[in-house]
């Protein structure tokens, strides 16, 4: 792509690119590369017509990040909420919208839920969610199976389910729910009523749980935190809503995508199989690779802060391009390349950084080390049903993935 | 090598007890960082170098 010439002062700013390069499913808009070298820190024009700084370094985005003069509460002037679609709506303002002190005392009250070794506790009852997903796809042999609905989309679902305590006679509404909002099938409207059902469903489960609270961690907030009245019903509906979203249709497109690529390199898919030690870290470079992360995160800043040698002045927007920085060649070494053996991957922006950084990233890897792992060992023949260009990608939303992934074998 | 932690800082991404159990680990009621070794001995070093390079809130400083 060509530089354009200099604009008018009056020219609005281009909008933030989202399309993958013509042909490149897996990499993020071209334009990135360019404006790493030539402004990385550029404006971009919002869909409602508002400016935002666009931060495209590795070292500039964990410089703001890592900052908490930026501001990660919506309602602040100059945030740029626009243009965010997906799971990304401003309906349930959980803790990540928050800054501290008020988002420190939210989020404590759930790490320890995500806590390495209580997330590794739970690797056996991953893998046996996982494996009898592939007992019900190996019945389906012959025909054409859509990864995403089979497999990719369940795991993570009714890992969710588990650790909110969703009663096993809801599962079907809520896989129902889940599987609606993921979908591209559905009009609008349709996902939108599954979004309103879903949150109604979530207030009644919370309401269920107040009458008798079990041993998940929707029961641990409302008899640690509700009771001595620390929080509200309405924030443990709201710490429900950004549980399911946040690690749900994350992982699921994780999953998918990780599929399809290792379906494409066999290479380095055979190299798994022979050594499944590999698959941490094939699981990092995945993660790095495929920054689903499209369009975010964002913040506001509060006073005027210098970044890169650009002053981006108090009341001003940043939008962040996680995958610009995992692409970024000051870090990461021929950074298009897929190497599941990368020494540095674990620097990847994936998860975000700062004290926002995801809370479920111990769960999101040990279910993508199960899956993985599983579908390499049981699957070694899966190969697309249909061709690439075919696939429909997620480049409309703010997670990245395939809307649908038909695979056989 | 001498390690100190700003725990107050930690946002339990638990990433450190990844890389270098030994060093690290995760206090029971709220998964925030505990160092179990202040001096770990040199085959940890890398690790630790590693942990605290990632931290997402800059909690863990090494002095060598």
């Amino acid at each position: 792509m060509t530089p354009s010439p200099a604009s008018p002062a009056t020219a609005a700013a281009p909008a933030l690119p989202v399309q993958p390069p013509q042909g490149c499913p897996f990499d993020p808009p071209a334009e990135f590369a360019r404006l790493r070298t030539e402004a990385p820190l550029s404006k971009i024009s919002l869909p409602d017509g508002t400016e935002a700084w666009l931060a495209t370094r590795y070292a500039d985005i964990r410089a703001i990040l890592g900052d908490t003069r930026f501001s990660s509460d919506t309602t602040r002037p100059g945030y740029p909420l626009s243009g965010m679609t997906g799971g990304a709506t401003t309906e349930h303002r959980g803790f990540i919208r928050m800054d501290p002190p008020e988002h420190t005392r939210l989020r404590r009250m759930v790490t320890r839920e995500f806590m390495v070794k209580r997330v590794e506790a739970m690797r056996p009852e991953i893998q046996r969610l996982t494996d009898e997903l592939c007992d019900a796809m190996e019945k389906r042999a012959g025909q054409d199976v859509d990864l995403i609905e089979a497999l990719a989309l369940p795991v993570p679902s009714l890992v969710i389910s588990l650790l909110l305590g969703v009663p096993y006679d809801d599962h079907e509404l809520f896989q129902r729910l889940t599987g609606t909002l993921l979908s591209r099938t559905v009009t609008d409207a349709e996902r939108e009523s599954a979004r309103a059902e879903l949150r109604a469903y979530l207030h009644q489960l919370v309401s269920a749980k107040e009458a008798a609270p079990g041993d998940d961690i929707l029961g641990r907030l409302i008899a640690e935190q509700q009771v001595p009245g620390e929080i509200t019903h309405d924030d443990v509906v709201a710490f429900a809503a950004l549980l399911l979203i946040a690690g749900h249709e994350t992982t699921a497109n994780m999953i998918g995508l990780s599929a399809l690529t290792l379906m494409r390199d066999r290479e380095t898919a055979d190299r798994l199989r022979a050594e499944p030690a590999l698959i941490r870290g094939a699981v990092e470079e995945l993660l790095r690779f495929h920054s689903i992360i499209r369009n975010g995160p964002r913040r506001a800043a509060t006073e005027d802060i210098e970044i890169g040698g650009q002053l981006i002045r108090a009341g001003e927007g940043v939008v962040v391009a996680v995958p610009s920085a995992n692409r970024d060649p000051e870090v990461f070494a021929d950074p298009d390349a897929l190497d599941v053996c990368r020494p540095n991957a674990q620097h990847h922006v994936a998860f975000g950084y700062g004290i926002h950084q995801c809370l479920g990233q111990a769960l999101a890897r040990v279910e993508l080390q199960v899956v993985i792992g599983t579908l390499l060992r049981r699957f070694p023949e899966m190969r697309p049903a249909v061709p690439v260009d075919e696939i429909p990608f997620r480049s409309d939303m703010a997670i990245y993935g395939c809307h649908t992934l038909p695979v056989t074998w | 090598m001498n390690i100190t932690l700003d725990a107050d800082k930690c946002c339990a991404a638990g990433q450190c007890v990844l890389i270098a159990p030994e060093v690290f680990d995760q206090r029971d009621e709220d998964g925030i960082v505990v160092l179990l070794d202040a001096a770990p001995p040199a085959d940890q070093h890398d690790a630790v170098r590693e942990a605290a390079a990632i931290c997402p809130a800059a909690v863990i400083k090494v002095d060598e």
